[in-house]
């Protein structure tokens, strides 16, 4: 391929990404009151389009249309940038992330991956990670003791799991013995029973664990927790920047989804009679579908919870995990 | 809840104490729990709650405007005054009862002898900022004739709204339809009224 088509094609998967994923994760909202709403026995959104569709484009203008208020005392560049931080690290982590299998369109060969880096994995927990500067630096930019706090418990939240996520996936990376998401994919090309859940279960569930918080999502969302610190980080945040949050948190939530789909669940390998591509957008939806349920079905941890789980449960077992299959190996 | 549900007043409390164990102190001890609790599955019983209830699709919403609960026909809410069923006269009679015993001194009503020198009531109303909705109106009122109806919503663009006479009084096409229904709720005479009048000592 020459450069130029190189970089015709990279543009236009970034544009297909971008607007794919914010229009998923903006579906994503509507699916999360939905399936919430079912579970609480109620109907959730009604009125808007059959049965309330329409409420994301509903939620979108109102949005938009609202007054950006920066509030006095909050240093304004810092509150200002902190939510497009947020949104565009969910989007950048998600470049490394091989989409579908690959397939051909009008007789060219695409690859769904925006860039093949042989570090994947390294590079989209790193982005995903560096996307909790974005609460961070809301809560201590916006002069608001409830975003203090909430900017307070990401430090505390990104302290606990970060060794969990990374020590969990080390002993799936040894398997493999390599970084790039597309060789782990192909490692599991076997079907069913070569998927890496099988081999390292206890990884999987550590992984989950702590995706769960790294997305902030519900057993660990001290960040926002309502009952406790109002809206966390986000309490001064209105409008579209508060709407950007969102979108990161929804899009954080797809790609953790893709990353243990793929590193665990078997990737876009075919799955029996299903095809490679449908197979992981169906695990991708169960994932999501699991952080929804679980929204719906756990109480929530103290802050003070969640080191103690991760740094005194967690990371002795990811240890522990890493340690026997390392031995494991080696016979 | 049907009606029936609803209106029986008599619910029994059935409250249960659910034994809370001592949290444990020691760090064996609290280890132990922890273990406990990761192996009992308990996160999965909330999991299959959920889904279980998600898959019923037994909902309870209540679309409000376009549908309502029953309630209770002892509920008090904006007043209504009744008419006569066969002559379709206000049931009135202007003793002003309601007037005297009003507690908030919202009632207000004007009288005067009409061309048979019965009593008429040319005016009622209700100031409905200052009435607390006691039901001592309905309760005195010795002609069943200003009663509690049923509609809470009393968002309007006046404050004068739903309270003057003509607002309360059944209107009489509605009278002929039969639709006024009698009051069952505060004040109104029970259904076993005939049985419980005892004779007057005068009689024996
Ligand atoms: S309900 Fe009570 S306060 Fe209201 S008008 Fe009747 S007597 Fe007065
Ligand atoms: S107590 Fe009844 S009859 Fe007497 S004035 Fe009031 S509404 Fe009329």
């Amino acid at each position: 391929m020459t450069t130029t088509g190189f970089i015709i094609a990279t543009i236009i998967k970034i544009l297909v990404v971008l607007g794919l994923f914010s229009a998923l994760a903006g579906f994503g909202t509507y699916l999360e009151r939905k399936v919430l709403a079912f579970m609480q026995r109620r109907l959730g959104p009604m009125h808007v389009g059959p049965y309330g569709v329409l409420q994301v484009l509903a939620d979108g203008i109102k949005l938009f249309t609202k007054e950006d208020i920066i509030p006095q005392n909050a240093v304004k560049p810092i509150f200002m940038i902190a939510p497009i931080i947020g949104a565009a690290t969910a989007f950048i982590a998600l470049a490394a992330v091989p989409i579908l299998p690959e397939f051909e369109i009008f007789g060219v060969k695409v690859h769904p991956i925006i860039a093949d880096i042989n570090v994947g994995v390294l590079f989209v927990l790193g982005v995903m990670a560096s996307g909790l500067f974005a609460p961070l630096l809301a809560g201590m930019a916006s002069s608001n003791k409830w975003g203090l706090l909430g900017a307070a418990r990401t430090a505390i939240q990104l302290l606990s799991y970060e060794v969990v996520t990374g020590l969990s996936i080390l002993a799936p990376l040894m398997l493999v013995g390599s970084l790039s998401l597309i060789d782990i994919n192909n490692y599991q090309s076997g079907g069913f029973t070569d998927w890496i859940v099988w081999s390292q279960p206890v990884a999987f569930v550590l992984f989950l664990i702590a995706g769960f918080a790294e997305t902030n999502r519900t057993p660990f969302d001290l960040l926002e927790h309502e009952a406790e610190i109002v809206s966390g980080y986000a309490t001064e945040y209105s409008g579209m920047r508060w709407g950007m949050f969102f979108i990161g948190e929804y899009a954080n939530m797809i790609t953790l989804g893709f990353l243990a789909s793929l590193i665990f669940l078997g990737g876009f390998n075919d799955w029996g009679f299903i095809p490679g591509g449908l197979a992981i957008v169906l695990k991708v939806s169960f994932l999501f579908f699991f952080f929804l349920w679980t929204r719906a079905a756990w109480p929530h941890v103290r802050p003070d919870q969640l080191m103690w789980l991760c740094w005194k449960v967690l990371m002795p077992i990811a240890v522990l995990n890493v340690v026997v299959t390392g031995i494991v190996l080696m016979m | 809840m049907s009606l029936e549900q609803f209106k029986d007043r008599n619910v029994v409390q059935n409250y249960v104490h659910i034994p809370v164990d001592k949290p444990p102190q020691k760090p064996m001890d609290k280890f132990k729990q922890v273990v406990r609790r990761t192996f009992k599955g308990e996160l999965f019983v909330g999991l299959w709650v959920v889904f279980r209830e998600m898959i019923k699709r037994d909902f309870h919403t209540v679309k409000y405007p376009l549908e309502k609960l029953p309630i209770s026909p002892r509920y008090r809410a904006v007043h209504k005054l009744y008419r006569l069923l066969e002559s379709g006269n206000n049931r009135c009679i202007g003793c002003g009862l309601c007037e005297k015993i009003c507690i908030a001194n919202c009632i207000r009503l004007e009288t005067r002898y009409d061309e048979k020198q019965r009593k008429e009531v040319t005016e009622y109303s209700i100031n409905l900022g200052r009435c607390i909705f006691c039901g001592y109106c309905a309760e005195v009122c010795p002609e069943l004739a200003i009663v509690h109806g049923q509609r809470y919503e009393n968002a309007s663009e006046q404050r004068a709204h739903f309270v003057l006479k003509d607002d309360m009084l059944t209107p009489l096409d509605f009278l002929k339809e039969g639709k006024q229904e009698e009051f069952p709720g505060f004040g109104a005479v029970s259904p076993n009224a005939d049985e419980r009048i005892k004779k007057t000592p005068t009689a024996y």
